[in-house]
């Protein structure tokens, strides 16, 4: 039996590899679908929040990833125009990531295609400005002065929508989907706390810890962490077998083998303590 | 020639190829892995020429309706000055680039940062205690013995014995929680990441398969 722990102790690590990835091959390859309880989280505040917006609010969407985290960003950003759109709210989208534009404007244009939504009536895509927490301040005074143009060259005065818009000031909520820096930390640094437009967001897995704290001291109304974060979003709007949700399923059961596995070789690791192999 | 298909296939093969590194070390994995590097540098390249210079400094200085306006020749020095660092007799001039970049980020973040990440944070540790019902009391009890037993572990200028070892100790579990959070997490995202490329493979690439070698689908 302790030769057995002790082999597993060392086992190849390349079984590890095949079984996780036949942990997650199963369940896509089946359509396998686990249920998505959303309790009281950072998710259904989000949810709430933007649910509680009146028609025609304006809302600023900010882009702020690449397509190396578009698994767990891109449902999000889908989930959340669509649900902005059948809120019928406006959606300004922009990017603090050069690719971040050229994402939202694939989430923005598909679902505004299958709603009717109609673009620089409903939505308009800025696209992308460098700077980061500087060009946020310069939003503060002015939008039309760091976005002189949408992002296919449309000049700021010929898009119906932004008439209304003048700075940060203007928009109901300001909803920054990060994956890094910059991104939600510099939003609520330089549009949260200094111009006082409430921020909600959407983030990677790992940024998520570091960002919870800003939910305790109310600097963000709501945050959606990694997949889980999205598919929690998917299940409130109603989405029937989403990208996010149906990503669950894999998740889950990788997470079960990973934790069996810490399990095993820490069991391995005591035994083989116990009987003086491991100092 | 369907290029959404080729383009498909690219992505298998190369996705493919560097999961082999799994195995071991091999030609393809350093393959792609070169040409991934070698491609990101030429996309960053002419992706900042294109939508940072030309936009944010080349069109200010020579607008659209015509014209020259030369203060913007300035930031296009100072630009300059940061390639100077590729000389060593011109390395020095960086520094005025750098020292201006260092300079702005300080004086913006200073007020902001302190605000935001310690004055808003301290704020929320204390008034948490004063607000809600039993539960959000021992939840900010929590929040508090965590944060002042985190700190005292970081205090070095006393020996960790009696109540200061305690208080320590105390920390460094809430410490080893935080940590565990962050490890989960970073798991979760990981898997995320996994899960999005698996789902190229089975629901994008596989099923081109039967298209190509014309078994319909």
């Amino acid at each position: 039996m302790a030769d057995f722990y002790e082999k597993l102790g060392n086992l190849d690590r390349r079984i590890i590899f095949v079984l996780i990835a036949l942990s997650v091959m199963i369940p896509i390859i089946f359509n396998m679908v686990f249920p998505n309880p959303v309790g009281a989280e950072p998710s259904r505040d989000m949810f709430d929040y933007v649910d509680a917006l009146p028609e025609g609010s304006n809302v600023l969407l900010s882009f702020d990833y690449d397509p190396s985290t578009m698994p767990e960003l891109q449902p999000m950003a889908e989930a959340i125009v669509l649900h902005l759109f059948k809120k019928n709210i406006n959606i300004v989208g922009m990017a603090l990531w050069p690719q971040g534009a050229s994402l939202g404007q694939d989430a923005m244009s598909s679902m505004a295609d299958s709603l009717g939504k109609v673009q620089f009536e409903d939505w308009v895509n800025l696209g992308y400005k460098t700077g980061g927490g500087v060009m946020i301040v310069r939003l503060g005074s002015s939008m039309s002065a760091v976005f002189p143009t949408d992002r296919d060259n449309v000049p700021w005065s010929e898009i119906p929508m932004l008439r209304s818009i003048t700075n940060l000031e203007s928009f109901s909520l300001i909803i920054s989907l990060s994956a890094g820096d910059p991104g939600i930390i510099q939003w609520v640094m330089m549009a949260g706390d200094r111009f006082g437009v409430p921020i909600g967001g959407g983030c990677t897995a790992v940024s998520a810890p570091t960002l919870y704290t800003y939910l305790q001291t109310g600097q963000m109304v709501g945050l959606l962490g990694g997949l889980k974060g999205a598919a929690d979003y998917e299940t409130l709007i109603g989405i029937v077998g989403g990208q996010a949700v149906r990503g669950m399923a894999p998740q889950s059961i990788a997470h079960v083998v990973i934790m069996l596995f810490i399990i095993i070789g820490n069991v391995a690791y005591f035994l083989q303590r116990k009987k003086g192999g491991v100092k | 020639m369907n290029w959404e298909i080729l383009g498909i296939w690219l992505g298998a093969i190369v996705t493919l190829c560097l999961y082999s590194f799994l195995y071991r070390d091999n030609p393809f994995y350093k393959f792609v892995e070169h040409l991934f590097v070698g491609m990101s540098a030429g996309y960053w390249v002419i992706y900042n020429i294109e939508n940072v210079l030309i936009p944010n400094w080349w069109q200010n200085m020579f607008p659209p309706e015509g014209g020259f306006n030369g203060i913007w020749i300035i930031p296009g020095v100072f630009a300059l000055f940061m390639i100077a660092r590729i000389l060593p007799k011109t390395a020095s001039l960086s520094r005025l680039s750098l020292g201006m970049i260092v300079g702005v980020g300080a004086g913006l973040n200073m007020v902001s940062f302190f605000q935001t990440n310690a004055l808003a944070q301290v704020k929320g540790t204390i008034f948490s205690l004063a607000s809600g019902g039993v539960w959000s009391i021992f939840s900010s009890l929590v929040l508090v013995v965590g944060v002042v037993s985190g700190l005292v572990y970081f205090f070095f200028s006393k020996a960790h014995t009696g109540v200061v070892g305690r208080t320590a100790n105390v920390g460094i579990t809430i410490l080893m929680v935080a940590f565990g959070a962050s490890f989960g997490y970073t798991i979760m995202a990981r898997l995320s990441l996994l899960i999005g490329r698996f789902q190229f493979l089975l629901e994008d690439w596989l099923p081109t398969i039967p298209r190509l070698l014309g078994l319909g689908g």
